[in-house]
């Protein structure tokens, strides 16, 4: 059920924590944290989307098949890149040529 | 009331039902975006981690200040979307309309910005097929670094576009008087469709501005 009404002040609160966090990326960006960096920039990546589809889009308030297709659509992703990535990176584990 | 045939259309029991379906219409059509912009970071991922080195080159050649300052004009312009949806709610006819104009107003700045930055990688010939003549460390996979972000940021240039003339469109309907706190599904559903543009950008910028900034 979409009935509820979310208010200027908790959209305002969630749109200071997505600047917040702008600022965080783009300064955790000038620290070498070797392989940590890709991780650290994904990991706020990830909270600044969940804050926009649970708070801006709803999805907190929203049906239960709402939620649904949304975590169905986040599935389909994960497939389309752990069997592309798994492919990619077992290339040459095994000696024959071409495989 | 005015917008009766609006309001409730015969195949649906109640408001509430036909709400929910346009919700439940709309997040699938934005399934299949995530899996439209899915297929390029997947893309992404298998170059950037065949060359990393290249990517970390081609990516400092990016502009951040342009980068960070069109990240935030995007996000202002995603929270003046949800406040027309709030002012939609609760019946506020020119508060819709005016936080519609200023959500156009920060898209169209975005472009501006995402323009002048595709015109300076231009000017410095890193255009992949219209001006390309970068000849330092490893060319080719570089020129694969910018083949990638001129295919996604484009597409989602392209999906701002589009928007923009959605939300115009929302906002001349609003300034008609046609949404009322009863009914202003168009309002919410369009604002899904940015909010989805906005999350694309949330991606592109990390992935594209800050792979090697600590670096140099």
């Amino acid at each position: 059920m979409s009935e509820h009404i979310v208010t200027k002040k908790q959209y305002s609160l969630v749109f200071g924590i997505l600047l917040v966090l702008t600022l965080t990326t783009t300064w955790v960006s000038y620290i070498d944290l070797g392989k940590l960096n890709v991780v650290v920039a994904l990991v706020i990546a990830v909270v600044k989307s969940m804050l926009v589809v649970l708070f801006f889009m709803h999805v907190y308030w929203s049906t239960k098949l709402n939620k649904l297709v949304v975590v169905a659509g986040l599935a389909w992703l994960s497939l389309l890149l752990w069997l592309t990535l798994t492919d990619i990176f077992t290339r040459g584990w095994l000696p024959f040529p071409g495989k | 009331m005015a917008n009766q045939s609006l309001a409730l259309r015969h195949q649906f029991d109640d408001v509430v039902q036909q709400k929910d379906a346009s919700t439940f219409g709309m997040w699938l059509f934005l399934s299949t975006e995530v899996l439209f912009f899915g297929g390029m970071f997947c893309c992404y991922t298998v170059y950037r981690s065949l060359y990393p080195a290249a990517f970390g080159i081609a990516s400092n050649h990016l502009n951040l200040v342009l980068g960070g300052v069109s990240t935030a004009v995007l996000i202002c312009s995603s929270f003046f979307m949800a406040c027309a949806v709030n002012s939609a709610a609760i019946g506020k006819k020119n508060a819709i309309v005016g936080y519609l104009a200023l959500t156009i107003l920060f898209a169209v700045a975005f472009l501006v910005i995402e323009m002048s930055e595709w015109h300076m990688i231009y000017q410095e010939g890193m255009m992949p097929g219209f001006n390309f003549t970068y000849r330092e460390l490893d060319p080719r996979h570089v020129q694969l670094f910018f083949s990638l972000y001129f295919s996604m940021t484009g597409l989602h240039a392209s999906h701002v576009t589009i928007g923009i003339g959605l939300l115009a469109v929302t906002a001349f309907r609003a300034w008609r008087g046609t949404f009322t706190p009863e009914y202003y599904t168009p309002v919410e559903i369009v604002g899904l469709y940015w909010h989805f543009v906005d999350l694309v950008w949330i991606f592109l910028f990390p992935l594209y501005y800050l792979i090697a900034r600590h670096l140099h």
